[in-house]
């Protein structure tokens, strides 16, 4: 006998799909009328799928265009938290002092929001740019110090006992012992990181008019063209999927080894 | 007369909790010389491994010390091959690169030709030939404590330290374990220290065997002495005409010490097996 696939699992997110379809539909049609529906959006936007690196000026792009410039910038302030953030987590993992110094920081500086950072990064730096990648290395760096700090202090205190046992030297224990250990917490971080950073590139674009899929988007808003607002905000989404797909590989890739 | 290799003298501990200071272990004295195999026999929850890790150099005394060679211990050394309960290997790592850990520390100047060369020889010698490139979450239990028994006798310590290493296996391995332990001790002849809980074990492989009272504050029972010739077999050990009545006394001596323990029950509870470490140093 022939085993049966179960066809469900591929199958059911296609229905899912065709619902939000249907309101989105429905949506227009009635209550907003301004909505595109969503075969008006794609008649509106196809030019920027199908010629995704076309370039008519500095606003008006394909959307890979857009999309890779605000990857780049995304990459910067990204490796930018990184940089900051695991550094910071193990110093805070490691040390009594340093986590009483900084813990109530954190706590205060966590949940503020990148549109309050923005304008402080622009008083700084005066330009844009730099504003957006300090506002984006602001936000997206506590969850790699919070999760690498945890991942540090969970450490089995048996690991610790075969390193003075085998007399590793203080620089040893760390590398040898105390950043392997923590390296699946510290990718959590890593990974939660992304995530909000892809949150905060959009937002900052919006507010400092860069070229890029959020600034795009605002911009497409005062020009009213609100088809490419949804086909924006798709975009924003499938990729920030993506991403979260590839860190998830890679963590698999590194829990394993 | 020659000075025994490892002294434990008057050695003490008490553990300040929030629930006040406990003494767990009083008295403590005990020497063993050069090529002994000792085992501490006692209770769950006695202080057997509180007194080896201070003998590891892992926890420190309240009262007394530990001579090795004459000389105090201060902290750990590469002289004592410690093995835990639990195999403790690194997961992220292979089993030879495990042992491999070990050979670098006590061989740093060695060419890593040289270094793996001798970390495959530690493998080789716990049973593991084959094994050098699997994962410890891809090995057995009774596996990962052979590699975690290489990684011990790849430092080529003076004196080897177990904390009951066969105790989280099952009955099987346990014998297969055992009976690897005492292949390669007697062709080396360390000097041993075993804790364990299990009578059988102790009588196989010891030369000697320390009763450790009941806690708290526990101390010293007996010492008897283990007269079967070595090397051992398993079988020659069962026939012997004085193993049953040696088992008798070390089992005698163990209920005993469990009345005591049972009406002296404090609202202690055992606690944990490990000793705790902070995570690392302070900055
Ligand atoms: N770090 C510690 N702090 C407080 N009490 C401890 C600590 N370590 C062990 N103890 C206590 O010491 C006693 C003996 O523990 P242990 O040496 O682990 O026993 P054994 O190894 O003989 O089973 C137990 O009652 C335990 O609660
Ligand atoms: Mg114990």
């Amino acid at each position: 006998m022939k085993k049966k696939v179960d066809p469900s699992p591929y199958l059911l997110p296609f229905v899912g799909l065709f619902f939000a379809l249907f309101v989105w539909t429905l949506l227009s049609a009635t209550v907003a009328k301004d909505l595109p529906s969503p075969y008006r959006t794609w008649t509106e936007s196809k030019h920027y799928i199908l010629h995704p690196f076309f370039k008519d000026g500095e606003m008006n792009q394909g959307l890979g265009r857009l999309a890779f410039y605000s990857l780049v910038r995304v990459v910067k302030g990204y490796a930018l938290a990184l940089l900051i953030g695991t550094p910071l987590g193990f110093l805070i993992g490691l040390s009594k002092k340093t986590s009483q110094m900084f813990d109530p920081l954190i706590q205060v500086l966590r949940p503020i929001s990148p549109l309050a950072w923005l304008p402080l990064g622009l008083v700084i730096f005066q330009k844009s740019e730099p504003a957006a990648l300090f506002t984006l290395a602001l936000c997206a760096m506590w969850p790699t110090v919070l999760n690498t700090a945890v991942g540090v202090r969970s450490i089995n205190p048996d690991f610790l006992n075969v390193g003075r046992v085998l007399k590793l030297s203080r620089w040893q224990m760390f590398r040898k012992i105390i950043v392997p250990a923590s390296m699946p917490y510290v990718f959590i971080g890593w990974r939660l990181s992304l995530g909000i950073a892809w949150l905060v590139i959009v937002a900052a674009e919006m507010l400092t008019g860069s070229p890029g899929i959020g600034g795009f988007l605002w911009q497409e808003y005062n020009a009213l063209v609100y088809s490419h607002i949804l086909m924006s905000i798709l975009t924003i989404g499938l990729i920030g999927f993506i991403l979260d797909r590839l860190m998830g590989l890679l963590e698999k890739r590194f829990r394993t080894t | 007369m020659t000075r025994p290799v490892l002294e434990i003298v008057q050695l003490g501990k008490t553990f300040s909790t929030a629930g006040g200071s406990h003494e767990i272990v009083k008295n403590f004295n005990v020497e063993v010389s050069e090529g002994e195999f000792v085992c501490l026999l006692g209770h769950s929850g006695c202080g057997k491994s509180t007194v080896l890790s201070i003998v590891m150099g892992l926890s420190s005394a309240t009262v007394g010390g530990v001579c090795i060679n004459g000389r105090e211990i201060q902290g750990p050394g590469l002289d004592r091959g410690v093995v835990f309960q639990s195999a403790c290997l690194f997961p992220w790592r292979t089993a030879l690169d495990n042992v491999l850990l070990a050979v670098q520390q006590a061989h740093p100047s060695k060419s890593r030709k040289e270094q793996i060369a001798l970390a495959q020889k530690a493998l080789t010698r716990a049973g593991l030939a084959d094994a050098g490139e699997r994962r410890p979450t891809e090995m057995s239990a009774g596996m990962r404590q052979r590699v975690g028994i290489a990684r011990a006798f790849a430092l080529d310590p003076k004196i080897l330290l177990l904390d009951e290493p066969f105790s989280l296996l099952d009955a099987l391995t346990r014998m297969d374990l055992q009976d690897q332990l005492m292949r390669v001790w007697d062709t080396e002849r360390k000097t041993v220290m075993m804790v364990t809980h299990d009578v059988d074990e102790a009588l196989f492989l010891a030369d000697r065997i320390v009763m450790m009272t009941a806690g708290p504050a526990a101390g010293i029972g007996k010492i008897i002495s283990v007269p079967f010739d070595r090397p051992r077999t398993r079988a020659d050990v069962l026939n012997h005409r004085d193993y049953y009545w040696m088992r008798d006394r070390l089992t005698n001596f163990l209920e005993e010490q469990g009345e005591i323990q049972k009406s002296a029950r404090s609202p202690q509870v055992a606690g944990p097996e490990r000793v705790m470490v902070r995570p690392a140093f302070d900055l």
